[in-house]
């Protein structure tokens, strides 16, 4: 053995690559709960791409086909439906582990110097994702994807001057048809996947590169080294310790996605849309149409913009879609945006805490509100002052998007001011 | 912990919101009396089914080889749930073309393959009792359940031809009192000055059925089953291998577990 690994090192860094990228890679020993959902991330995008193989073997990418193929998955394919089933779940759940690892950042400054590339990585993957999620939607070709996909694309639509063309160019056509489906095929199975595994690596490279946060902000590379192993106090090898306590989390995972994929795999609507059992219909426009739960805080943000921002400007949903790309790519400044003298939120005082508070809150009852129709909660009584007759949801999702922004825009002032505690030389 | 709390504390301010709904129409249904490892029942409504909506809807992803699953044979499918086709191989075509379908009633009826996810159990239940004698459709009924629908109602000889009885409540609390005393499907609707309209279907003694209501009821009951079943064939054993799969894992959690913990030992 040793003998093939010796002649494989001579030719490729086989053994170097392990013992940097894992095997004798130093990680802080405290880490806790939330450092889980990094190799969980990594974990469901190989079940999305081992299923999403089976699957393509399968699927027809034509208007004509699309919708009888995914049944026949369902139907005929031995255990086609299994296959389908953890591909609809693991979609759903690779936007769960992704916004609790983007959570994880969040609370304790991981995104912070040196790891500001990792970070950026990171938000590149988020995007990569939102596309190969949007792009898979419209696949099994039902009344959801194919409204779901016209008004995405229409969004494109609202830019000025070009919008039209623009819109048009990603169709492929005047409106979305075969074509568009045969290309979001090749999108979702050949040209995401391949970003999305190569920024992947670029992640985990730059994060290996710096080393990892940890729960108390304390970079371990700065440690004294322990004189008997000759490694940082706190640091233990990733290879055995996080190996296996990593595969509890697996297994954990494993379980949760087994309850949904066998006993509730279209999570009463929000996994699988009921209205997308109806085939694709152009002439037939649904009357609710709501993104997946996982684009609803953006969505709703999209909504909460009136065309008419300002007397002075031109009426146009631009502004709305402004927003909501805002909303996600204004993630990137992060690193720039926190002069706290810490990282962790363990050492931060009450200003961020309270702001990382508002900022979680918004986005879950904005989630919440990009799912339902705006009339949900009833309208303000005609006559009040600027309110009058205005539907109470859109009211809070504008001011929970303006709570979104201050976050961001606001943290420059609130972390710099925000009275921390001393971090200790030692991880707790 | 706290951060724990406040996503709870989101969570829950998020919830209540559905509970408020809008001041519209408002229709109580029954929930629908069905159980998926019910095989003679499922066995009943595959019968139903076949007799009297696949003449004009089709179950283009169903095969008829599949309901070897209910627990009939192939001998049995052939002779007696037949009628379309002639191998056991083929998909549930209906015997009206499309184009006549959509010549006729104006629409072409929907496939059926995966209706009940579409709808759920307790709507296409209800649907199927909501049926009521309208001069003013062009059918000739009108449904409760789904106002103005094409579809005339196929199976009134058993059921006898419903009528929509109206009755005026002062204002909505004793509308609601009268939807738990009628106990069956009944649809609110606001009515003039104030006041608020419960409307249900009751039998029409002068055209009555071959069946009573409860055995219509039944009769339901099955096809509905049946439509679920459908929807989703593997729907049985997705579930019982479920539980064997959490078993599996919850024996997997155990020795991962144990291997972490002896692991772990040597860090402090």
């Amino acid at each position: 053995m040793q003998k093939i690994m010796n002649w494989i090192d001579a030719r490729f860094p086989l053994t170097a690559l392990w013992e940097s990228q894992w095997g004798k890679y130093v990680a802080p020993k405290n880490f806790n709960f939330w450092y889980y959902f990094g190799s969980l991330a990594a974990f469901v995008l190989v079940l999305q791409i081992v299923t999403g193989i089976v699957l393509a073997m399968n699927y027809k990418p034509d208007a004509a086909r699309a919708f009888e193929s995914v049944e026949y998955i369902m139907r005929d394919v031995e255990w086609g439906w299994l296959i389908r089933y953890m591909h609809s779940t693991g979609a759903s759940m690779f936007f769960v582990v992704v916004y609790l690892h983007m959570f994880r950042g969040l609370m304790y400054g991981s995104y912070r110097k040196p790891r500001e590339l990792t970070w950026i990585f990171g938000c590149l993957i988020f995007l990569c994702l939102m596309g190969e999620a949007f792009f898979g939607y419209l696949l099994p070709w039902g009344q959801m994807s194919y409204w779901g996909a016209q008004v995405i694309v229409n969004l494109f639509a609202t830019i000025p001057f070009i919008g039209e063309g623009l819109s048009q160019w990603i169709r492929g056509d005047y409106t979305i048809s075969d074509i568009t489906l045969n290309r979001f095929f090749a999108f979702h199975v050949a040209a995401f996947p391949l970003l999305l595994v190569g920024l992947v690596a670029a992640h985990l490279t730059a994060l290996h590169e710096t080393g990892s946060n940890n729960p108390d902000g304390i970079e371990i590379k700065q440690q004294p080294k322990d004189p008997k192993t000759g490694l940082p106090l706190d640091g233990i090898y990733s290879h055995p310790y996080y190996t296996y306590k990593d595969i509890v989390g697996v297994v954990v995972f494993l379980a949760v996605f087994s309850i949904i994929v066998f006993f509730v795999p279209d999570m009463g609507g929000y996994f699988l849309e009921a209205n997308n059992f109806v085939p694709a219909n152009p002439l037939q426009t649904p009357e609710h149409i709501a993104p997946v739960w996982y684009f609803t805080p953006y969505y709703a943000i999209l909504r909460a913009v009136p065309s008419k921002l300002l007397p002075f400007l031109p009426a146009t949903q631009f502004y709305g879609v402004m927003a909501m790309g805002a909303a996600v790519l204004i993630f990137f400044a992060l690193p720039w945006l926190d002069r706290g003298k810490v990282k962790s939120i363990r050492y931060r005082g009450t200003l961020y805490k309270s702001w990382l508070a508002a900022f979680v809150i918004s986005f879950l009852i904005l989630g919440y509100l990009g799912v339902v129709p705006v009339t949900i909660w009833g309208q303000f009584r005609e006559g009040l002052p600027i309110l009058g007759g205005a539907d109470k949801a859109t009211v809070v999702s504008r001011v929970l998007t303006i709570v979104y922004f201050l976050f961001f825009i606001l943290m420059p002032w609130y972390t710099a001011r925000d009275k921390t505690k001393p971090v200790p030389d030692r991880v707790t | 912990m706290n951060k724990f709390a406040f996503l709870l504390a989101a969570l829950l301010c998020a919830g209540p919101g559905a509970a408020l709904a809008s001041g519209g129409a408002d229709l109580r249904m029954n929930p629908a009396p069905v159980n998926r490892l019910d095989s003679a029942s499922l066995q009943r409504g595959a019968r139903n089914f076949v007799n009297y909506c696949l003449n004009c809807h089709s179950a283009k992803y169903m095969r008829y080889q599949r309901l070897t699953d209910l627990g009939v044979d192939s001998a049995m499918i052939q002779d007696n749930l037949m009628f379309a086709s002639t191998k056991i191989g083929d998909t549930m075509t209906a015997a009206m073309a499309p184009a006549d379908a959509k010549a006729w009633f104006g629409v072409a009826p929907p496939d059926l393959s995966v209706v009940a996810r579409v709808r759920g159990s307790e709507w296409l239940y209800n649907y199927f009792l909501a049926f009521y004698r309208d001069d003013k459709s062009t059918s000739g009924w009108n449904n409760l359940v789904f106002p103005n629908v094409a579809m005339p109602h196929v199976a009134w000889q058993l059921s006898g031809a419903g009528k929509l009885v109206e009755t005026e409540f002062e204002d909505h609390e004793n509308a609601i009192a009268g939807v738990i005393a009628a106990k069956g499907l009944a649809k609110l609707e606001p009515g003039k000055n104030g006041k608020w309209l419960m409307l249900t279907i009751a039998p029409d003694p002068d055209a009555p059925g071959t069946m009573t209501p409860v055995q219509y009821q039944l009769w339901v009951a099955d096809l509905v089953n049946y439509l679920d079943y459908m929807a989703e064939p593997q729907k049985n054993r997705r579930i019982s291998l479920g539980i064997m799969v959490l078993i599996y894992l919850g024996v997997l959690f155990a020795f991962a577990y144990a291997l972490k913990r002896s692991y772990w030992k040597d860090v402090h």
